[in-house]
């Protein structure tokens, strides 16, 4: 008989297994190092023209000279303005239109199919029909980012609602719900987490759909910055204006994960 | 007795892309007002249909179902469900979840009224009668199947409804827990005195909790037979039951239509020809 070493769980790399907290922000931090780190080492000894890869420390002088001298906060402001109003004018409508097809099947007949061939357009070849129709205020940056946004967030939405366990819906009903109670007490009340969580991953898309607006005869905003950047060559800029989104980006989302475990502490 | 639910030559059937598929076909019985009607048979006899039908919440083909004589409509408090599973709502504790009828209008009572005074301590008091007294501000997803399955039951007997109907309610439990379970629904429903019908696949659960078993043939599901059960009265009845050599006579006399009805039988046969045609 062979003696088996007796199983410890005491590995950390195993399918599915768990991480604490600790380690979890190590490896978090560990894959920035590497990559930061790979940045600096490709261009301090040279393999890359800057003009292609500028330097981790090119960027930060830009970023620097951006922030004292520049406008860095108020590109960063009105483009964040931009996405936030884009990202509104979908929730606004998406939300009850989702929570409608969500429910029911008529309603979802009537537009799932409309929306789903709608998705298919790509935001980018409407920016000259939306300069047609809107101008090239603001409304044009704002419309951009809804055409970006708003049928994936209508489907997205409906099927959070619809995927409230059957049962919930039921045991309502047996209790007597009318139809607008199975909606606001059942259906909202159990889709919400699921809902939060899908507007938290558009925002993301809306922030992708930013530049693509700011392409629109704009004169100021982050994704002009770059494209400006770009005509001068000034690619260490270019490197400040993507990683300045990323940050607001990832900002965002932590925040909203926070607030989403506060609201929802049951959301397992 | 006078008869509380009346069931009438049900039938009901799915067509499905273009297949036709009877579930139920020409189900007729009764139940008696306070009486316990648990119905067994093989999965897909279509006993959760009927079930559903009854609550309000499917429709029949065919046939009509009578509570009280009069025709039911849609779904109705007075005809409370209690679900298998993830019928609770995890976002509110179990206190709210079991006072959850109350925010309907349809619970029909206003904050400070007497009724509503009266519901909130009904719900005290089940919330103890129910053994969670300790977990009133916990969340379902912190609870085990078992206290959940106590809280849809709380839930359901909130409103006093005339019928309560169990579909599985405790199928996604364990043997230990369900054995709780059925000591504890005896006892309340001894104090609470409602009129009972209970699907279920566990024939040993049947035959101890229920005054009467119905076997549901499948294929159409259809009655194949009723069986009274001649027990103690339900705060008599003890674990000891189920090992008395009547019990499990009657238990394996059920077990026998089951599988006389299920089409289990061939399949055995088939089997059973199969293994002998394979040379030792």
């Amino acid at each position: 008989m062979n003696a088996r070493e007796p199983h410890r769980d005491s590995s950390w790399w195993t399918i599915r297994g768990s991480l604490d907290r600790r380690l979890y922000l190590t490896m978090a931090a560990a894959s920035f190092v590497l990559w930061l780190t790979l940045w600096w080492a490709v261009t301090a000894l040279e393999l890359i023209d800057p003009l292609f890869l500028p330097g981790p420390g090119a960027v930060l002088r830009r970023f620097r000279d951006w922030l004292i001298d520049g406008d860095l906060l108020r590109d960063a402001g009105i483009s964040t303005f931009r996405v936030m109003a884009g990202f509104l004018a979908s929730a606004v409508i998406a939300l009850p239109l989702g929570l409608l097809t969500g429910a029911y099947r008529p309603a979802r007949a009537f537009f799932e199919p409309l929306l789903e061939f709608a998705r298919y357009l790509p935001a980018v070849a409407f920016v000259p029909l939306v300069l047609l129709w809107t101008g090239i205020g603001e409304i044009s940056k704002i419309a951009i980012i809804w055409i970006g946004t708003f049928f994936q967030m209508v489907l997205m939405l409906s099927g959070d609602v619809a995927r409230v366990p059957m049962p919930q819906v039921e045991a309502a009903r047996t209790m007597g719900a009318s139809n607008c109670e199975v909606i606001q007490r059942v259906l909202l009340r159990s889709a919400m987490p699921a809902m939060f969580d899908t507007l938290r991953v558009t925002l993301g898309w809306a922030w992708t759909y930013l530049v693509v607006a700011e392409l629109v005869a704009a004169d100021s905003g982050l994704g002009y910055a770059i494209l400006k950047a770009q005509r001068f060559l000034q690619t260490d800029r270019i490197f400040v204006g993507i990683i300045v989104i990323g940050l607001i980006g990832l900002g965002t989302d932590q925040l909203l994960r926070w607030v989403h475990r506060r609201l929802f502490p049951w959301v397992a | 007795m006078n008869e509380k639910l009346a069931v009438q030559g049900l039938g009901k059937r799915f067509a499905t892309g273009g297949t036709i598929c009877d579930v139920l076909d020409d189900i007729s019985f009764s139940v008696a007002s306070g009486e316990f009607v648990a119905i067994v048979g093989a999965s897909g006899c279509g006993k959760s249909t009927l079930l559903r039908i009854i609550a309000g919440l499917e429709s029949a083909t065919r046939g009509e179902v009578l509570v009280d004589g009069a025709p039911i409509g849609g779904p109705d408090r007075n005809r409370a469900l209690v679900f298998q599973d993830y019928s609770l709502y995890p976002w509110l504790t179990v206190l709210e979840n079991i006072r959850f009828s109350l925010r309907l209008k349809a619970g029909g009572r206003r904050r400070g009224t007497d009724g509503h005074r009266e519901s909130l301590q009904r719900s005290e008091l089940l919330l103890e009668l129910m053994g969670l007294t300790h977990v009133r501000n916990a969340h379902p997803h912190a609870l085990s199947g078992g206290m959940r399955q106590r809280v849809a039951i709380a839930r359901a007997l909130l409103g006093k409804p005339e019928l309560l109907l169990m579909d599985e309610p405790f199928g996604a439990l364990d043997a230990q827990t369900r054995e709780v379970m059925h000591e504890l629904i005896l006892h309340v429903l001894a104090l609470e005195k409602r009129t009972i019908l209970f699907v279920t696949h566990d024939v040993e659960e049947a035959v101890y909790l229920a005054d009467r078993v119905i076997v549901l043939a499948s294929g159409p599901g259809r009655v194949d037979s009723v069986w009274r059960i001649e027990g103690p009265p339900p705060l008599e009845r003890a674990r000891d039951l189920k090992r008395a050599p009547e019990f499990v006579a009657m238990e394996g006399r059920i077990l026998d239509r089951i599988r006389a009805t299920s089409g289990v039988q061939s399949d055995l046969t088939a089997l059973r020809r199969l293994t002998r045609s394979i040379p030792a």
